[in-house]
């Protein structure tokens, strides 16, 4: 069984929402998940439709902070709170590939399953009053006509990090499974069961340690300067006062 | 639906930024559809960023402009009152103004160019059309990165070169938020963090990149130069340096008169004087040989010079230069740096040796045969891997060309010059230091009905070469080039208005903007110089008498101009990315790039390039006229193709695929075929240099000839690093009244003689030496969205909805202490004016410090939105509290001078000190807004509707569903 | 939770059609048992009209909730998994029983179906009351499963929500038959009354359980688990856009704490303590006009109640949303 998913790497992620707008654009013109609203898109307090975000937060207190920006789109987890509650069965997870979707012909917009979704995840658009949230790029990754390069999501191949890795989280020689299982990967919120099947990759630190004996050897340069100038041989000395 | 549209993929360049990534442009039916990176591209290789995400929404923005526009008869300027008019119109009053200007005192007309990158062409239309008052945003951006690194190392950071991360092991980033570099940094970091490197980020604040730095290390803005001092002195100390390299290809051995009673004093001793005034560095200096202790000229066979000692040479005292930097970084102990830049001496000590242990014990030898400049033959390059980049953390500093100088000798002194893993540069550099261009230095080379003779922007090497008259007062209306700031080399952009208001030094006629916002974001002191735009004379004539502005939005500036010309957006124009300008090159070798169009304009748009052409054309001016005077090229795509430098030179704005059937690269006569050539080849040229010819450049025989044989440079002499700067030096001199150059007028020699210091020393910027830094403690500066561009991407539907508005960033200790809450309304204020904004706690900034995102606030109803939107309402622009001047410290004077560097007149944006406190906001008293705020600016003719709701759709008509 | 006024009036108009209907069958068991006077078909055709209006615009009111009220239909189909679908499916099924039960009172054919062991006869009414009975609570239970199924809205996880739902219901229901039973059927008032009493205090006790319950709840996810970093000091600066989002709206009430806590107040003392001095009151000088009012004042409570139970469930989305930079 395939469960497709998206591994975020928050070691390399640098914030640049480069995911958030492309996802935007790939889904607006989207036979499947477009168009995506945009309200006061040029007046007060504009707002709109989107699958993805990426948030900031700041961890500890100066000096010893960190930032990490977190981009966070729909998990597509495996035990999806969202599609049992959904009562058209507009909401639903795929078997073959685990993607959860909305069919937008089928929902009511009565919002419940992003009661459901303990993770934001799902957006309406206020406008078409449907329920949308990201596909994980359904339409390009078994789109034949596309080159393989191009068959993955559209957050995937604009993230300028690589930040974003795509794959299948059973498959255990994915690249997606490799990272989980060597850097460490955790799920968000693991206390409600959802088993999201998007992972996250912390933050890994490259420390260098400096010995002592490394400052202190024997090529060092500043030796060979050392011989300082020999005086001219004309230059005055004792021999020119005293004969002893 | 899918059926019928017909579906298309175009490629081209973006520009929704300055780092020119390569795009594709999907269509529907004609409608962008969606844009994605090209994987075939070099410098992005697929990737794309939030803002070239957001192209559709820049090309249907409501904010565009779309006809020509003439400022209504009786409106204020400001206002944003205008009529449409046409472009045959548009022409001939511009051609007939310009004539008359031309005919009597070109100079009257002045061109100044924003963050565009066709300075190539409007440089070359400035110069023929005659005026020296030309430059492009350089001076307020980052001309202390270009000019500090050029004047050490002859290659800069900026467009120029960068760091190798694919092979560096320790990566030093300081004072970068999002720069030139926008995609290939962020491939390049993550590459390099997952290989293992040690990243860690000088900054001030904690964001973007340096959110994923092994190790942030914070630091009181403006104080770099301390850093770096320090961190010198203990690599100095610890014998850190890379000596060799310093011996071979640096001035480090080379020895300096110490006579302070010479005329010579603080130059090299040479063997001979030079017989002809060439533009490169001749090899005539001289060393004092460790084996047979006698002075010898460098790189003499066999020997090797001392780079430490004090020696007599004919009875004058004379030093190697490392040893005079000895001398100058004795003093410069991480304990003192500690105290000026607020980052603990054992963290400054801690990072020298990281630095200096990792630069020698890592060393990278690769298998690469070279043969350097003197004639000796490498088996390999060696790197060692410790890269640094910078930008303007360290450049909008008034003390920010001697603090890069600091940079650029640190890297040399562990060895990282050009080499693997470390700064590698990008033709066409590295150039002579400096390189050869030149201003004329004679207010007779402005004649009327005459090309300029010379270059509107130069590099000078010694004060012969200012551009000033006999008195020495300024040729330039920014005063670039001038004893002000006599390194000015990419001219003072943010002077110009308040000068030109002032006519100091005269008064001008026309000025013409382009892609810049300088009644906004890239001016200082916002309010008072829109208050200068509209200001009149006794006669209630406008003090700058006529004011062109070709945009393509509906900006700031706009409001004032008399005259707007509406661009094209990148979607819809040809373009160039030229050799001739900052190219998009890789380190292996020179790149290329351009534009082709992908949608038609929109409504009556039309390139600014074609209006070059065209008023060229009318203007008959030299270079866009036959020799019967007849317009010599029928349009922007024409003249790229067929303009060369020099009839048959062979080098024109593009370098590939040149001669007659586009077999030739770099040089060779026109191709009629060359865009199609580009068009095939994703828009790019990418010419791979051999191996051999990669590294090392500044003294590799190979590349040096290679370079010179296709005419990047005129000479193959080495480019020797100048750890001892003689230029600077020269000026120095001709301040203290030695030498043979001219003299600075009395007022400003001190100035020069203090700044014009050959080995780079730190000093309080000198906005903190005229401020009472009790009274305003904290430093505030901007940092770069990487979802925003400048101030142009309010009008983006998607990218305002990241950014509405901006908060000003304080550390949430300092912000308790004066009694600020999280989200509080609060006055920053400086010594030059206050704005009202909201305050939000960080604990990833400095406590010294406050910050905020740049340009995110705007003026009421400019760029296409509602006079109630965020931007305007919620959102400050913190220029307001900067100056664009500064009273110098002479007693009794009331002369101004640019709030800028004294040595290269870069804007010092990030001096500006503030103090902040809580403002007392009635509850309840209806909405707060930010201070201050603007008469809201109504649609101009020819915008389109806002939609309030918008479902944007490719494909069907005007995106709406 | 951002408290939607549709589902406010839902919840709270078919809460009360519930009581009412079971109130009237409670009414009318009891006197097939003998143990009340039996009334005329008037007070249960009325009674089981205005059940039937409360709950008409009850589903009026969801549908304003609705994005697509057009395909509300298809809302029946997931029954087997959704507590929604099943409450959408059993609505409809207790409206046409509370329909033609009235109408089986009102028309009075309500033949004898069969005989119970013991002799009582089996009528119609009997047979759509048990229906009726069965649909009631199987509604309560539906409509507080929707909330209470939500784990992560830990303030309604938990069986307090179907048992307040239950009594909440039925207190305003059992008021409101009483008060209809002072005009139409006096006798049985008194018992009504009693119930509804008995019923408003239990919800009393159930809802002040509930809270004391929320107020002892120590949220499950935090800042930490939910970006998956360990340290006590995680402070968002930005959500990631500025105008807000459809999870700046509909997950968070915005009101401040103390209007929080003045509405807790303010629900518990009008859906409670006054209509039970009120039905005391109403009870002891059996004046129909003090019950009308306790009806009146404890829907109003309850609506405030309503609102409260949307606003106090704290979502863990609302912890990735809560700065603005
Ligand atoms: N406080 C503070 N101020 C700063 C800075 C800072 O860091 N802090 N940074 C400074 C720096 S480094 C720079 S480079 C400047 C940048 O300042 P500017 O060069 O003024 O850049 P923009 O604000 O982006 O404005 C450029 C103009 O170009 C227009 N434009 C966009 N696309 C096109 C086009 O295709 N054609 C034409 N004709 N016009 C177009 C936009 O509408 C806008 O009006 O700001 C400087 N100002
Ligand atoms: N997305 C996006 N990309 C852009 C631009 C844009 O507007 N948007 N603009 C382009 C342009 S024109 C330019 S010039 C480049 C500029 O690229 P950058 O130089 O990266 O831009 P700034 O935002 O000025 O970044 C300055 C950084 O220096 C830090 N800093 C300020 N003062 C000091 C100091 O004294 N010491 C140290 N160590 N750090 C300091 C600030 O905190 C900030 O992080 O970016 C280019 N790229
Ligand atoms: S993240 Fe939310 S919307 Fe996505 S599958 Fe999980 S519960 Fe459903
Ligand atoms: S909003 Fe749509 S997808 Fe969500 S639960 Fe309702 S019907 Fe299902
Ligand atoms: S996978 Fe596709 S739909 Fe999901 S966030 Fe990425 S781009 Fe958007
Ligand atoms: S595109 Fe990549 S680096 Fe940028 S915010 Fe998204 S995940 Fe992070
Ligand atoms: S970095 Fe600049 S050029 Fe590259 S995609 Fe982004 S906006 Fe376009
Ligand atoms: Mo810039």
């Amino acid at each position: 069984m395939t469960q497709l998913a998206l591994v975020i790497d928050l070691n390399v992620c640098v914030g640049c929402h480069a995911c958030v707008t492309n996802c935007k654009e790939w889904n607006t013109s989207s036979p499947t998940a477009g168009p995506m609203v945009d309200q006061n898109p040029y007046g007060k307090d504009p707002t709109g439709t989107f699958f993805n975000r990426v948030q900031t937060f700041e961890v500890g207190e100066f000096p010893n902070t960190e930032t990490v920006h977190f981009p966070k789109s729909c998990l597509h987890c495996e035990e999806p709170p969202c599609v049992p509650v959904c009562p058209t069965g507009a909401s639903y997870k795929r078997k073959e590939d685990g993607i959860v979707l909305v069919d937008y012909d089928k929902c009511i917009g009565c919002k419940y399953c992003s009661w459901a979704c303990p993770y934001g995840a799902r957006e309406i658009d206020e406008h078409q009053k449907v329920m949308k949230k990201c596909t994980l790029c359904v339409d390009r990754i078994y789109d034949t006509t596309m080159t393989a390069e191009e068959r993955r999501p559209a957050c995937v191949r604009a993230c300028p990090t690589s930040a974003r890795l795509f794959g299948d989280i059973h498959d255990p020689d994915s690249e997606v499974s490799r990272a989980i299982r060597e850097n460490g990967g955790y799920p968000l919120m693991p206390e409600w069961g959802t088993s999201p099947a998007n992972h996250y990759l912390p933050r890994r630190k490259t420390k260098l340690r400096i010995r002592e004996d490394e400052l202190e050897r024997a090529d060092n340069p500043l030796k060979i300067d050392q011989q300082l100038p020999k005086p001219g041989k004309a230059e005055p000395s004792l021999d020119d006062v005293t004969s002893w | 639906m899918t059926q019928q549209s017909v579906q298309e993929v175009k490629k081209t360049t973006c520009y929704m930024c300055a780092c020119r990534c390569g795009i594709r442009v999907h269509l529907r039916d004609g409608e962008v559809r969606y844009i994605d990176g090209n994987p075939d591209h070099p410098l992005n290789q697929g990737v794309i960023c939030a803002k070239g995400s957001s192209g559709i929404m820049k090309q249907y923005s409501p904010a565009r402009l779309t006809k020509p526009l003439r400022r209504k008869a009786g409106a204020e300027r400001g206002a944003g009152e205008f009529e449409p008019i046409s472009w045959e119109e548009a022409f001939s009053v511009l051609a007939e103004r310009l004539g008359k200007i031309r005919a009597t005192d070109p100079k009257k007309f002045a061109l100044f160019t924003g963050r565009d990158q066709m300075q190539a062409l409007t440089g070359l239309f400035a110069r023929q059309f005659g005026t020296p008052n030309y430059a492009a945003h350089g001076g307020f951006c980052s001309v202390n990165m270009a000019a500090g690194m050029i004047y050490t190392i002859g290659g800069s950071f900026w467009e120029f070169g960068g760091p190798d991360l694919d092979r560096a092991k320790l990566f030093v980033m300081i004072g970068t938020a999002e720069d030139h570099h926008s995609n290939p940094l962020k491939i390049a970091l993550s590459k390099f963090k997952r290989d293992g490197g040690r990243f860690v980020s000088i900054n001030p604040v904690r964001t973007g990149y340096s959110a994923i730095a092994d190790e942030w290390v914070p630091i009181r803005p403006g104080t770099d130069g301390a850093f770096l001092l320090a961190v010198i002195h203990e690599i100095i100390q610890k014998g850190l340096y890379d000596r060799d390299f310093l011996v071979q290809y640096s001035n480090a051995g080379e020895l300096v008169n110490c006579d302070e009673a010479s005329d010579e004093f603080g130059m090299f001793l040479r063997t001979e004087v030079p017989e002809e005034e060439a533009c490169y560095d001749p090899q005539d200096k001289l060393w004092w040989d460790r084996i047979t202790n006698k002075p010898v000229v460098t790189h003499a066979e066999g020997a090797d010079p001392f780079l430490r000692g004090e020696f007599k040479i004919n009875g004058t005292p004379v030093k190697p230069s490392f040893q005079l930097l000895m001398d100058r970084v004795k003093d410069y102990t991480p304990e003192w740096a500690e105290g000026v830049t607020g980052i603990p001496a054992d963290t400054i000590r801690r990072l020298a040796y990281e630095m200096g242990v990792t630069a020698r014990d890592q060393r990278i030898e690769l298998p690469i045969a070279w043969t350097d400049s003197w004639g000796k033959e490498h088996d390999t390059v060696t790197g060692n891997p410790v890269a640094f980049h910078a930008m303007r953390g360290l450049a909008a500093h008034s003390n920010g060309f001697q603090t890069i100088r600091a940079l650029g000798i640190l890297m040399s002194l562990l060895g990282t010059i050009d080499r693997p893993g470390g700064f590698r540069h990008k033709v066409p550099f590295p150039r002579p230091i400096p390189p050869c261009a030149r201003t004329p230095n004679h207010p007779n080379a402005v004649q009327p009905n005459k090309p300029l003779d010379g270059m509107a922007l130069g590099w000078p090497a010694d004060p012969d070469d200012l551009f000033v008259d006999g008195e020495g007062n300024p040729v330039r209306i920014d005063k670039g080039f001038s004893w002000e700031y006599p390194l000015s080399v990419h001219g003072l952009m943010h002077n110009v208005i308040t000068n030109a208001w002032r006519g100091d030094p005269y008064k001008i006629d026309t000025l013409l903007i382009f892609m810049a916002n300088m009644a906004w974001n890239s001016t200082m002191n916002a309010v008072e110089v829109r208050k200068m735009l509209n200001d009149k004379d006794e006669n209630g004539d406008y003090k700058i008498p006529f004011i062109v502005v070709a945009d393509a939005f509906q900006s700031e500036m706009t409001a004032f101009a008399d005259l707007i010309l509406p661009d094209t957006t990148y979607l819809e124009r040809h373009d160039v990315m030229s050799l001739l300008d900052r190219p998009i090159s890789e380190f292996d070798g020179p790149v290329d790039s351009v534009r082709i169009p992908v949608v038609p304009p929109t409504g009556e748009c039309k390139p600014f390039q074609e209006v070059i052409i065209e008023l060229g054309s009318r203007l008959k001016l030299p270079a866009f006229t036959t020799k019967d005077g007849q317009r010599k090229y029928r349009d922007y795509p024409d003249f790229i193709v067929n303009y060369e430098t020099e009839p048959g030179s062979g080098i024109g704005f593009l370098a590939g695929w040149r001669g007659k059937g586009g077999e030739k690269s770099l040089r060779g006569e026109p191709n009629p075929n060359q865009w199609e050539m580009y068009a095939k080849n994703d828009c790019v040229f990418h010419y791979e240099l051999p191996k051999s010819y990669q590294y090392m450049r500044n003294w590799n025989q190979g590349y040096l000839e290679w370079s010179q044989r296709n005419r990047i440079t005129r000479y193959a002499e080495p480019i020797l690093i100048n750890i001892y700067s003689e230029v600077l030096m020269r000026f120095r001199q001709a301040a203290q009244g030695k030498g043979f150059s001219r003299k600075p007028p009395a007022h400003l020699a001190k100035r020069v003689e203090t700044f014009f210091d050959p080995l780079p020393f730190y000093y309080d910027t000198l906005e903190a030496q005229v401020s009472d830094k009790h009274k305003y403690p904290l430093a505030a500066i901007t940092q770069r969205p990487m979802a925003m561009y400048h101030s142009w991407d309010s009008q983006n539907a998607w990218l305002r909805q990241i950014h509405a508005h901006n908060l000003l960033y304080v550390n949430a200790h300092t912000a308790r202490v004066n009694g600020i809450e999280d989200g509080d309304w609060i006055w920053v204020e400086s010594q030059w004016g206050k704005v009202k904004c909201m305050a939000k706690h960080s604990e990833a900034v400095e406590p010294g410090t406050v910050w905020t995102w740049n340009a995110i606030g705007k003026a009421a109803g400019a760029w296409g939105l509602t006079p109630d939107a965020n931007e305007s309402r919620q959102g400050f622009l913190l220029n307001h509290l900067i100056s664009e001047e500064l009273p110098t410290c002479e007693k009794g004077s009331d002369r101004r001078v640019s709030n800028s560097d004294p040595i290269t007149g870069q804007a010092a944006w990030y001096d500006v000190r503030v103090r902040i406190y809580k403002a007392d906001e009635k509850v309840g008293a209806g909405e707060t807004v930010t201070e201050p705020q603007f008469a809201p600016l109504k649609p101009y003719p020819g915008q389109t509707e806002r939609k309030s709701i918008w479902n944007y759709f490719a494909g069907r008509k005007g995106g709406a569903k | 939770m951002h408290p939607a006024f549709s589902v406010v009036f839902l919840t709270t108009l078919i809460g009360a059609g519930q009581g009412l209907f079971l109130a009237l069958f409670t009414v009318e068991s009891y006197a097939a048992f003998g143990l009340l006077p039996l009334q005329s078909d008037s007070f249960y055709a009325v009674g089981s009209g205005v059940a039937l209006i409360l709950l008409v615009l009850g589903l009026v009111a969801s549908f304003f909730h609705l994005g697509r009220p057009e395909r509300a239909w298809r809302a029946a189909t997931q029954w087997r998994t959704s507590w929604l679908s099943r409450e959408v499916i059993v609505l409809p099924a207790f409206m046409g029983t509370v329909f033609f039960y009235g109408v089986a009172h009102w028309t009075g054919f309500n033949p004898e179906l069969a005989e119970l062991p013991s002799g009582a006869p089996v009528n119609i009414t009997a047979v759509l009351g048990t229906i009726g009975t069965v649909l009631a609570f199987a509604l309560y239970i539906c409509t507080g499963m929707i909330y209470a199924c939500l784990r992560f809205l830990r303030e309604w996880h938990t069986p307090l929500t179907v048992i307040n739902y239950i009594l909440l219901g039925g207190a305003s229901g059992f008021t409101l038959a009483a008060a209809l039973a002072a005009v139409e059927a006096p006798a049985v008032m008194p018992v009504l009354a009693g119930w509804a009493l008995i019923i408003t205090a239990l919800g009393l006790v159930g809802r002040v359980a509930t809270l004391i319950r929320n107020a002892r709840l120590k949220p499950k996810s935090t800042l930490q688990s939910a970006i998956g970093i360990k340290h006590p000091k995680i402070v968002q600066k930005t959500m990631g856009m500025m105008g807000g989002a459809f999870n700046t709206r509909e997950f968070f009430h915005g009101a401040s704490a103390a209007m929080l806590r003045s509405i807790k107040w303010m629900f518990l003392v009008t859906a409670f303590v006054v209509p039970l001095m009120l039905l005391g009151m109403g009870l002891s000088q059996s004046a129909g006009g003090l019950i009308a009012l306790a009806f009146f004042i404890q829907y109003l409570g309850l609506l405030a109640e309503r609102w409260f139970f949307f606003a106090q469930a704290n979502h863990p989305q609302n912890l990735y949303y809560q700065s603005v930079a």
